[in-house]
């Protein structure tokens, strides 16, 4: 059993936990991921790795809730114990296998939208730790849909823009870049994790600005390990697996469109309703995970 | 009243109706009863020179638990088997008897063969049910041996070094010990909670460590588990769980699966069932691609959901790689088979979801380098099939995740791990068998090859004492 040692809500329907699964974290690296199982009868949910204590044996996960099982996850208090967590999977970031000295000169900046800024965390404290201080700008609804912001500050030079400009600057993370390069800022790699359509907009403006850009794939998957193809989707032309081909890949040669169709696979009617009637209006859709 | 016995013909055994199983996912075959069992027992000519047990891959004595059976000796009978075999209640039911044992009985030059499957199984199961286990060690050995994979080759690998009395753990990727015999092979031929968890309990009892949940190449490293974790020998059964697909326009469309994913959520994750909280797909038509066991699974599976299946292959009936009995229980259940067809394009709607599969017609031409005569397409016979699922079922090949994080493991260029007969690999201590080393097979192989590692494990940690 996988024991929960803290629990936080961070924002509405967003949770923060810190977990004992000490095989994980003792070989975990920036930009893997887990498997849990809530009990006997759970789904197998993939959660990024959000940070790690290898003398405490225990790793950190952020979640949120959208369907049937993060609901469930969502409801575990401190105390509850995960009946299966699995991992560390999928490959490290490609940063933590590069030559530290050509790492630093290059000049990074992190994209973060919505939950996915909790999977950016990792890759920006290891980059601190090893003496490179990156941008990151993270993107939310509104004010109160941002998290992690005062461990981001400790770790990065941090933008925050708000889609209705409650907080920070204003406007979507795109903008957000394209004003920072207007601003003198030149960068050499961006890091983009967050919905799909997020990451697809951001590369397309990557793109055009020649920087070169790598993405974080979060397919359907069941087992993780690379038995079911579930999690397949085309890069470069190529099929590849996200659990052990990625979860990160060359976002310039990732096919989105296709990616967000096939997460269409498992939304139910009565899922894509629950989500409309819970987000009301503000759930403006788009994100690549519900479809509409 | 004792059953009257044409020695010609097997003594028939009882199974759901085609009609009722095909709605339901409760085991097809009822198996044998004592007295249908015994009956059918009598027809064993007891031979000298028993050609059946050259048959079976792990050469179980089948002639003698024979005679215990129509001794009416269980017990015995279960002994002789467990000799050979860890686990009887899988191969009775899974074996391909007909190219193995069976299709070397005596008794099928006139006639049927013995049902060796079936009283194998009869076997397995009365023991279980009179609560007969295996023994375990008298003594025990001063080191850690460490099995990779819970599949059928690491479960025998395992549970006979227990019996030699080393401290064994298995490390297993998913939530739950088995392998394909609790992901891959459906519930309606082998039952999970009756048979595959009571088999495992059975190897539990030996001693034998589990512990779930944990990726070796990624969760801990074998050089890792050598060097800080203490053990002294590892096997590597992981098996050979990549699924191929065909490369061709349309495949990424909603509603083409792996047979492994399609598998995997029905058995692993329990999506058949009503109450399940992993989704599935209910086909309403589905195409499956394959003529393996897979491909059979897949399709009863679909089946069982709900759906018109068609079965595509590309060769004929006689080629079928299935065993005959699967290919018969899915034609009586009413699935479709469309042979000497390929699929070159899977057709989808606007919205991304399968309307159909383009299909070629082919023909056998000159045999292939495996001896069966090759299918070429015949120009312009293509032709679409309505459908809303495509289930490709084209084989697996090893998992690279191992290969890839053990320094000196060597590999052929099909990804199979390189092991001499007795499972030594490239690497000082370490042992491998099963799907893992062959490409997939079958459970009998693999149960063979995990019984070889563990005689040379054992002759290798006698050489450290
Ligand atoms: C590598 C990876 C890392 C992830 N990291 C995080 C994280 O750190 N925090 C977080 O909150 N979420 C993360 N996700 C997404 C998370 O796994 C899904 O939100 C979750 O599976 C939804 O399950 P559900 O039963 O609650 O939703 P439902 O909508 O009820 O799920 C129905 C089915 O669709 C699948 N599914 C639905 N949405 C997704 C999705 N976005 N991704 C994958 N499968 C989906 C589920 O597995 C399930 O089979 C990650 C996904 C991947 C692949
Ligand atoms: C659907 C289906 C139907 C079949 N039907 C038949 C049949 O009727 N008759 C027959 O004889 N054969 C059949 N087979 C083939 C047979 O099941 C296999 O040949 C046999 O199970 C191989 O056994 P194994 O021990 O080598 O590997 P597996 O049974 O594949 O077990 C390997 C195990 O290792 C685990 N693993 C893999 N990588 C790692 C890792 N890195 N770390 C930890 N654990 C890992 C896997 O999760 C798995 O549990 C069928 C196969 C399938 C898929
Ligand atoms: S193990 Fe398989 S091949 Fe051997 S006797 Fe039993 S059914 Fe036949
Ligand atoms: S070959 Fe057939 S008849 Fe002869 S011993 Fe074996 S099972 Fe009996
Ligand atoms: S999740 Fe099954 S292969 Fe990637």
């Amino acid at each position: 059993m996988f024991k929960i040692l803290e629990r936080n809500e961070l924002a509405a329907h967003i949770y923060q936990m810190v977990v004992e699964a000490p095989r994980v974290a003792a070989n975990c690296l920036p930009g893997q991921f887990l498997i849990v199982r809530v009990d006997e009868e759970g789904e197998r949910i993939p959660l990024t790795i959000c940070d790690y204590d290898r003398e405490k044996g225990t790793v950190e996960i952020v979640v949120q809730s959208i369907g049937a099982e993060t609901n469930e996850i969502a409801k575990m208090q401190a105390g509850d114990s995960f009946a299966d967590i699995v991992g560390p999977l999928g490959n490290p970031s490609d940063m933590v296998h590069e030559n530290l000295e050509e790492l630093k000169k290059k000049k990074i900046v992190f994209i973060a939208g919505g939950v996915g800024t909790a999977p950016v965390y990792p890759q920006a404290k290891w980059l601190k730790e090893n003496g490179i201080t990156a941008d990151v700008i993270i993107g939310a609804k509104n004010k109160d849909l941002v998290i992690l912001e005062e461990r981001f500050k400790e770790v990065s030079n941090l933008y925050i823009t708000t889609d209705d400009g409650s907080y920070g600057r204003s406007g979507m993370v795109t903008k957000c870049l394209q004003d920072l390069v207007d601003e003198g800022h030149h960068y050499d790699l961006c890091i983009a994790i967050g919905p799909m359509i997020m990451m697809k907009f951001v590369c397309k403006l990557t793109q055009e600005l020649n920087i070169p850009t790598i993405v974080s794939m979060n397919t359907i998957m069941v087992d993780g390990t690379g038995m079911c193809g579930a999690c397949r989707l085309t890069v470069g032309g190529e099929v590849k697996f996200a659990c052990v081909d990625g979860p990160e890949f060359d976002g310039h040669k990732v096919d989105f469109d296709q990616a967000m169709v096939r997460m269409k696979q498992y939304k139910t009617e009565e899922g894509r309703l629950k989500l409309a009637q819970e987000e009301g209006k503000t759930h403006k859709g788009g994100c690549g995970i519900c479809s509409d | 009243m004792a059953i009257e016995v044409d020695v010609l013909k097997r003594v028939p055994v009882r199974e759901q109706e085609a009609k009722v199983r095909a709605t339901n996912f409760e085991e097809v075959c009822l198996g044998y009863n004592e007295e249908e069992a015994m009956a059918e027992a009598t027809r064993c000519l007891n031979c000298k020179n028993p050609q059946c047990q050259k048959g079976c891959p792990v050469a179980i004595d089948i002639p003698a638990f024979i005679q215990e059976v129509k001794n009416g000796d269980v017990a015995k009978a279960y002994q002789i088997i467990s000799e050979s075999s860890a686990l009887p209640a899988v191969c009775g039911r899974v074996c391909p008897q007909e190219s193995q044992c069976e299709g070397k009985c005596i008794r099928g030059f006139k006639g049927e063969p013995v049902s060796i499957g079936k009283l194998e199984r009869f076997v397995a199961d009365t023991a279980r049910e009179m609560g007969i286990k295996p023994e375990g060690a008298k003594e025990k050995k001063n080191h850690k041996v460490a099995i990779i994979g819970s599949g059928p080759s690491g479960l025998t690998c395992a549970g006979d070094l227990a019996k030699l009395g080393y401290d064994v753990h298995i490390f297993e990727a998913l939530h739950e010990a088995g392998g394909v015999l609790v992901y891959g092979i459906p519930e309606f031929r082998l039952p999970k909670e009756k048979v595959v968890k009571k088999e495992i309990e059975n190897v539990k009892s030996l001693g034998v460590k589990i512990e779930t949940d944990v990726v070796i190449g990624r969760s801990v490293t074998i050089d890792s588990l050598m060097k800080d974790e203490g053990f002294d020998a590892v096997f590597i059964g992981s098996g050979a769980g990549l699924p191929r697909f065909m490369h061709i326009p349309g495949e990424q469309s909603l509603g083409v699966f792996s047979a492994n994913e399609f598998l995997t959520r029905s058995n692993l994750m329990k999506a058949f069932r009503e109450d399940s909280t992993t989704p599935i797909m209910r086909p309403k038509k589905c195409v499956v691609v394959g003529g393996g066991n897979v491909a059979m699974d897949a399709a009863r599976t679909a089946l069982r959901l709900g759906a018109e299946v068609h079965v595509v292959y590309r060769r004929s009936e006689e080629e079928l790689p299935a065993r005959k009995e699967e290919v018969e229980h899915a034609k009586q259940e009413g699935i479709i088979f469309d042979l000497l067809t390929n699929p070159v394009e899977i057709l989808s709607d606007e919205e991304g979801w399968v309307k159909g599969c383009k299909c070629i017609r082919m023909e056998l031409g000159e045999p292939d380098a495996s001896g069966r005569r090759s299918p070429v397409p015949v120009e312009g016979s293509e032709f679409d099939i309505e459908c809303d699922a495509v289930i490709m079922s084209l084989g697996t090949s090893p998992n690279p995740l191992i290969s890839s994080t053990t320094k000196g493991l060597e590999i052929n260029k099909r990804k199979c791990i390189v092991a001499d007969e007795a499972g030594a690999t490239s690497k000082t201590g370490v042992f491998a068998g099963g799907d893992a080393v062959t490409g997939a097979a079958t459970v009998i192989l693999a149960m063979g090859a995990g019984k070889t590692a563990a005689k040379a494990i054992d002759e290798y940690l006698k050489t450290l004492d």
